[in-house]
C-alpha cells in the first residue's frame, strides 16, 4: 500500500482514517477465546464450589433463607474465596496468553496507551467490587455476594468496553441485568451466576472469534 | 461539485496527515513516539508532517520535561478539528456522487 499519498481515492481515504481511529484506541487483539476460557472455568469453579457445599451439609438455597445468619465457618470461607481466586487468575491468565498471541499475529504492540487505558477503566470498578464482595462476607450477606460479583463485572466491562470491542460492552449490560435479577431471585443466584459468567462467557467469547479472528 | 472539490483539503493530501488528525481526534493527545508507531514512519518524515500541521494551526504542540527528557505532545485544535470535518464531509460526498 503506498502509504504518502491519498491517490484521490475518497473511500480509501475514510476506510483509512477508521482503521487509524480504531487501531489507536482500541485493543484489538483482545481475543475471544479468552472468554471462552473463562467461562470454561468459571462453570468448573461454580461446580467445585457447590460438591463443596454439599459435602459439608449446604446448599445455595440456604443463604436466601437464613440472610444474616452464621452459616458458613471460617474454612469454608477461605475455600470459596480460594476457589474464585484460581478461577480468576486463570482467566486472567488465559486472556492475556490468548491476547498476546492475536497482537503478535497482527504485529501490534500489546502494551501500549490504548492497553493501559482498557485496564485502568477495568479494574477500578473490578477491584471496588472485590473489596464489597469481602466486606459482603465479613457480615456474611453471603446470598448477595453472586449477584454483586455479576454487577461490578459488568460496571467493568461496561466501562472497558469503550477500549477495545464493542461486544464487550454488550457483555457489559448483559451482566448487569443478571446481577439485578439475581439480587431480586435470591435464591436463583448459582444459576443465574453460572449463566453470566459460564454461558455468556463462550458466548461472547465464540461472537468475537468468529468476528474478529477465524480466518483473519 | 465545485462545492464539494473546495472543502477537500490540500493539507490533508497526504494520507500521514489523515493519519495523525485521525488519531489525535480520538485521543485527545498523543505524545511522538506512539504516533510514530501507529503510522509505522520514521522519525524525519512524521516530523515534517507535524511542523506542516503545526504551521497551519491545526494541531498544538505542547513540550514537557519528565525528568530530564522532554516529552512531546500533540492535540488537535478547535480550527483543526473544524477542517478535518469537513475533509470528512467532501469525502463523504464524493464517494455518493459517484
Amino acid at each position: 500500500m503506498n502509504n504518502t499519498t491519498t491517490e484521490n481515492d475518497p473511500l480509501k481515504d475514510l476506510v483509512y482514517i477508521k482503521e487509524m481511529m480504531e487501531k489507536s484506541s482500541r485493543v484489538i487483539s483482545l481475543s475471544g477465546l479468552s472468554g471462552v476460557f473463562a467461562g470454561i472455568f468459571a462453570i468448573a469453579g461454580a461446580v467445585v464450589a457447590q460438591i463443596y457445599l454439599t459435602s459439608i451439609g449446604r446448599n445455595y438455597q440456604d443463604f436466601a433463607n437464613n440472610m444474616t445468619v452464621d452459616i458458613l465457618n471460617y474454612n469454608a470461607i477461605i475455600f470459596l474465596i480460594t476457589d474464585a481466586s484460581i478461577v480468576a487468575l486463570l482467566s486472567v491468565g488465559c486472556g492475556v496468553y490468548f491476547t498476546y498471541r492475536q497482537s503478535q499475529k497482527k504485529g501490534l504492540k500489546i502494551w501500549d496507551n490504548t492497553s493501559k487505558r482498557l485496564l485502568v477503566n477495568l479494574f477500578i470498578p473490578l477491584a471496588a467490587g472485590g473489596i464489597f464482595c469481602l466486606i459482603l462476607f465479613y457480615y456474611n450477606l453471603f446470598v448477595l455476594v453472586a449477584p454483586c460479583t455479576l454487577l461490578f463485572y459488568g460496571f467493568a466491562c461496561f466501562n472497558a468496553g469503550k477500549y477495545t470491542h464493542d461486544e464487550v460492552r454488550y457483555l457489559g449490560i448483559s451482566e448487569i441485568a443478571l446481577g439485578l435479577l439475581g439480587a431480586l431471585y435470591l435464591g436463583y443466584g448459582y444459576a443465574i451466576w453460572i449463566i453470566g459468567f459460564g454461558l455468556l462467557h463462550i458466548l461472547y467469547g465464540l461472537l468475537m472469534y468468529f468476528k474478529y479472528e477465524r480466518g483473519k | 461539485m465545485k462545492n464539494i472539490i473546495k472543502n477537500i483539503n490540500k493539507a490533508f493530501e497526504s494520507r500521514v496527515r489523515l493519519g495523525i488528525m485521525s488519531i489525535l481526534l480520538v485521543n485527545q493527545e498523543e505524545d511522538f513516539n506512539e504516533l510514530k508507531e501507529s503510522l509505522e514512519l520514521t522519525d524525519g518524515n512524521l516530523a515534517s508532517h507535524i511542523s506542516a500541521l503545526e504551521k497551519l494551526e491545526y494541531i498544538l504542540v505542547n513540550k514537557e520535561f519528565v525528568g530530564k527528557k522532554t516529552k512531546t505532545t500533540y492535540k488537535v485544535t478547535s480550527l483543526g478539528k473544524k477542517e478535518f470535518n469537513e475533509h470528512l464531509r467532501a469525502l463523504e460526498k464524493l464517494i455518493s456522487k459517484k
